[in-house]
């Protein structure tokens, strides 16, 4: 079984390089044509979506075999010198899991797009991105090595920054995109360094040989100077996530980036991209393991303020994909955190049922958002679920899902991080989690309850939208329901995807029901202080406004970081590129300028000694017999030795 | 003593003539103080018995190159006859320069011991005879080349001071 | 003062050609009149000659076969032959310039200026 399993998994490539094969398609031949490019772009994505299963299918078969021999297939692509890369495929319960995920959102998306994007003029343009996302996407994920790795992360960045300015006639976009693709540099500066250093030390950049050096040479190596280097290594590599996944300081890209098109925030912003980061960490967890503890810990922590600072931030949001957005923050936070505190399979747990109801959640956005012929703010809205009712239900199960309401699928993998931070001793970052899910519980139910629920306001017509768009929603709610269920069986999610420290055999962890509990409480609290806000009204919102005027005018603004990050880009920034530029225009500058004007000020006064009279140049000519007289007769060393003096017989 | 003598007074007044023919303004002035040096010159070579010689510098220097000088003279002549040899405007470097020139040349003339000859009998002829002899055979082909180069400067001048008329 | 002791030796000859040499070099250097030139380096070309008879009388004193050693005397009787057609040729150019120019201002002739 594993023999032909093996034998599909050879194939594996063909899976991004279909969406590849439809982008340069499009581009090329059938840009003029709207339906021969969406067709292409969707027909390439169903079948990697449809290979994506088979291999899926075959993980689940081969069982613990494939968890221990994952399968690589490679070529050598480059070798010059010392420098040998590869460029291939691996095949893994971690890829397979992530394959499956990005080509049924992005499959989705797409069809989805048919119904949202109607009548756009840059349709071709559209869907050329997406394939090119898509494969981009994929080829990271299938990676065998970090170069190979970093050239599809760059991509995806790419991707990112043309879907987001794809309406490049609005200011706002263009800007966003720019804001992103810098703000996400920042972050791939470090990863690149951190990429270079593990070249340096380790002279190899594939996956499994970095996995077998750290693990097997370790004692040999457990140098102080070593070690220190795996920190930093870690370090480093970790600034990559920062940027990519939204991480604390390098969050602000990503509520800005929903001036792209909803789709494009459902696929990349949501559900793919923004996980790029929680993925890489997976991937290079054992350098990870192998660093000093302070780098999980930094890990843990960052991913545990990310969490409550976006989630913060959300309550006081009236703009529907920002509140999805910071929701977005909320949860990578979520994930980072954790990685940091060991959870390795319940981050990635989450992140592929996060992947199911955060793009459902926005796709319905974008049906809400098409209904109202492209208005976004929540209090415009209000009563929508009686008028669309599939968009409505498919909303709710999402609700029910990022709230952590059992028997949906957010249930069991915030459950198993939440279970995780406490048992492997992080109580404060277990306290912050428990908090965080009743924020996220109850600013989702108030971006619900004002939307869908509630009088109707008389300027609206909504209207149900169309099959291409609900279907994709109704597709997504299904996963977002049962996708949970595969921590429950005895090869469970966990029993494929883990991470095993040296040494260690992988043990069944049940699921504590008491800490499940818990955390479905806080889910139920958030959901009822929505109800009693938003239907009830018997807390008005705006008392607890005007109660804390400051603290809501400080959440609104997003603890005003893009602000503080502009002053420092104005100012500090400025101040040194203004100093630089006198350097370059005074110093540098002036010593061309210097050189010249010396050449010609010396040229100027030389010229003078062409007086064309001969008897200035008489002059000097036997001036000149003076002086070497001089020189002989009183010189010192060989000249001496031709004193005309001495020639001439007489000594001094 | 008497060689003495007469030595001193020429010498002086070959110098003290030579001195004239720079400083004077008036170039006909420095014209004829040359010929008193050019005089004082063919005294001084009789006194070291090239008497050839010194009837040589009187013929040719004194009699021709002179009055050629003093021709040119004239015919270029243009405004005052008393302002019609300044000096120019450098001219004390030139001063300074040529007096650092002689000062070398002083140097390495008192300086070298093998200079300070007094005069033997002199046995080594000097008239016209002898030189015709060596000039005839041994110093044949200076002799011819400077016949030669005599000839063509005699056309030379000849074709420079008469002009070049404009072909027809 | 004995007179009779005052011989005169080569190094006196040898002083009176170097001032008569430097006189004709301050005029070279000094003078604008181009004929002053000529004059001044017919000058210099005496104080050679000069030069030349007074080793010739002072230290080659001898007979070599049948001939006298009389080199500096044919020295300087070839530097007369060629100071004189030099004068001749140099007094020729300087009319012609003077028909074209009508100076004989050495100040003016500076076309070698920048």
């Amino acid at each position: 079984m594993f023999k032909e399993m093996h034998d599909l998994f050879r194939w594996a490539w063909l899976i991004p390089a279909l969406p590849f094969l439809s982008f340069l398609l499009i581009a090329f031949v059938t840009k003029r044509s709207k339906g021969l490019s969406s067709t292409v772009s969707i027909l390439a994505i169903l079948t990697s979506l449809g290979m994506a299963i088979a291999i899926v299918i075959g993980i689940i078969r081969s069982g613990a075999e494939i968890v221990e021999h994952p399968v690589i297939s490679s070529v050598n692509w480059l070798n010059i010198g010392g420098l040998k890369i590869d460029f291939g495929t691996v095949i893994d319960p971690l890829s397979g899991m992530m394959l499956f995920v990005v080509c049924l959102v992005a499959s989705m998306v797409q069809i989805y797009s048919l119904g949202y994007m109607h009548g756009d003029k840059g349709w071709s343009r559209y869907y050329a991105y997406q394939s090119l996302f898509a494969s981009s996407m994929l080829g990271m994920v299938l990676a065998t090595n970090l170069l190979q790795l970093f050239i599809f992360w760059e991509l995806v960045g790419l991707c990112s920054y043309l879907l987001i300015g794809f309406w490049y006639f609005k200011v706002s976009a263009r800007e966003a995109a720019k804001k992103a693709f810098m703000t996400t540099r920042v972050g791939d500066f470090g990863l690149l360094l951190g990429i270079l250093f593990l070249y340096t030390k380790f002279g190899t950049l594939d996956f499994a040989a970095l996995s077998a050096i750290l693990n097997n040479n370790f004692q040999d190596i457990a140098l102080i100077g070593t070690a220190s280097y795996v920190t930093v290594m870690a370090f480093l590599v970790f600034m990559g996530p920062v940027g990519k996944s939204g991480q604390f300081p390098l969050h602000v890209w990503l509520p800005d980036a929903m001036e792209g098109p909803t789709p494009v925030s459902a696929l990349i912003h949501a559900a793919t991209m923004v996980v790029a980061g929680v993925y890489l960490v997976a991937r290079m967890y054992f350098l990870f393991d192998h660093a000093d503890p302070i780098a999980l810990q930094f890990v843990a922590g960052l991913g545990a303020f990310t969490a409550i600072f976006a989630a913060s931030i959300a309550i006081a949001q009236d703009d529907i994909k920002r509140i999805l957005a910071f929701s977005t923050l909320s949860q990578l936070g979520y994930m980072m955190f954790a990685l940091g505190v060991g959870s390795y399979s319940g981050s990635m747990f989450h992140l592929m049922t996060h992947a199911f109801f955060k793009a459902l959640m926005f796709l319905g956005a974008g049906s809400v958002i098409y209904a109202m012929h492209h208005k976004q703010d929540i209090w415009e809205m209000g009563g929508l679920w009686k008028k669309m009712p599939i968009t409505g239900w498919t909303f709710f199960i999402g609700i029910m899902a990022i709230s952590g309401v059992p028997p949906f699928a957010g249930f069991f993998s915030k459950d198993e991080i939440l279970a995780n931070a406490l048992h492997n001793g992080h109580p404060i970052i277990y306290g912050v989690g428990l908090f965080t899910a009743f924020l996220t519980a109850f600013y989702m139910s108030r971006l619900f309850f004002v939307a869908f629920c509630g009088p109707e306001k008389p300027e609206n017509h909504p209207h149900e939208s169309p099959w291409s768009m609900t279907i994709p929603l109704m597709i997504l709610a299904f996963f977002s329901v049962v996708g949970g269920w595969a921590a429950l069986p005895e090869h469970n999610f966990a029993y494929f995807v883990h991470y095993l420290p040296l040494g260690h055999e992988f043990e069944h962890e049940a699921i504590d029901w008491g800490l499940a509990g818990i955390s479905v409480l806080a889910g139920l609290l958030g959901i009822g202080l929505a109800y009693i806000i938003y239907i009830k009204k018997a807390i008005a919102a705006e008392s607890i406004v005007a109660r804390f005027p400051r603290i809501y005018k400080l959440l609104q603004n997003k603890y005003y970081v893009d602000e503080l990050y502009l002053w420092i880009i104005k100012y500090v920034m400025g101040g040194l590129a203004n100093v630089l530029y006198w350097f370059d225009i005074y110093v540098v500058d002036g010593i061309i300028n210097g050189i010249a004007f010396i050449t010609r000020g010396s040229a100027k006064t030389l010229r003078r000694t062409s007086t064309g009279q001969l008897q200035t140049y008489a002059m000097v000519f036997f001036f000149a017999v003076v002086v070497i007289f001089m020189v002989f007769a009183f010189g010192e060393g060989q000249l001496t030795s031709l004193n005309p003096l001495a020639t001439l017989g007489g000594v001094k | 003593m008497v060689g003495t003598v007469v030595f001193f007074i020429f010498a002086i007044m070959a110098i003290a003539a030579a001195w004239g023919v720079v400083t004077s303004k008036n170039i006909v002035h420095s014209a004829l103080y040359l010929v008193l040096s050019f005089f004082g010159i063919a005294v001084l070579y009789v006194l070291l018995n090239a008497d050839y010689l010194a009837a040589v510098q009187l013929l040719i220097y004194t009699g021709a190159v002179s009055i050629m000088i003093i021709f040119a003279v004239m015919l270029t002549l243009r405004g005052e006859i008393r302002e019609s040899n300044p000096e120019n405007r450098s001219w004390g470097w030139g001063a300074l320069v040529s007096f650092l020139v002689f000062i070398v040349i002083a140097l390495v003339v008192l300086t070298n011991t093998d200079w300070r000859v007094l005069p033997t009998p002199w046995t080594s002829g000097g008239s016209a005879a002898d030189l015709s002899l060596l000039l005839l055979t041994k110093f044949m082909i200076p002799f011819e080349a400077a016949a030669v180069l005599l000839t063509v400067a005699l056309t030379g001048a000849v074709i420079l001071a008469k002009g070049v008329k404009e072909s027809k | 003062m004995n007179l009779s002791n005052l011989s005169v030796g080569l190094s006196t000859y040898l002083l009176v050609g170097a001032m008569l040499f430097s006189l004709g070099l301050y005029g070279v250097f000094a003078k604008r009149n181009i004929i002053a030139i000529l004059m001044s380096i017919e000058l210099m070309l005496n104080a050679v000659n000069i030069n030349f008879v007074a080793f010739n009388r002072f230290i080659w004193n001898q007979k070599i076969d049948v001939h006298y050693i009389l080199t500096g005397h044919v020295a300087a009787l070839f530097v007369i032959v060629v100071a004189a057609a030099e004068v001749a040729v140099g007094l020729a150019l300087v009319i012609t310039i003077y028909r074209n120019r009508q100076t004989t201002n050495v100040d003016e002739f500076n076309w070698l200026k920048w």
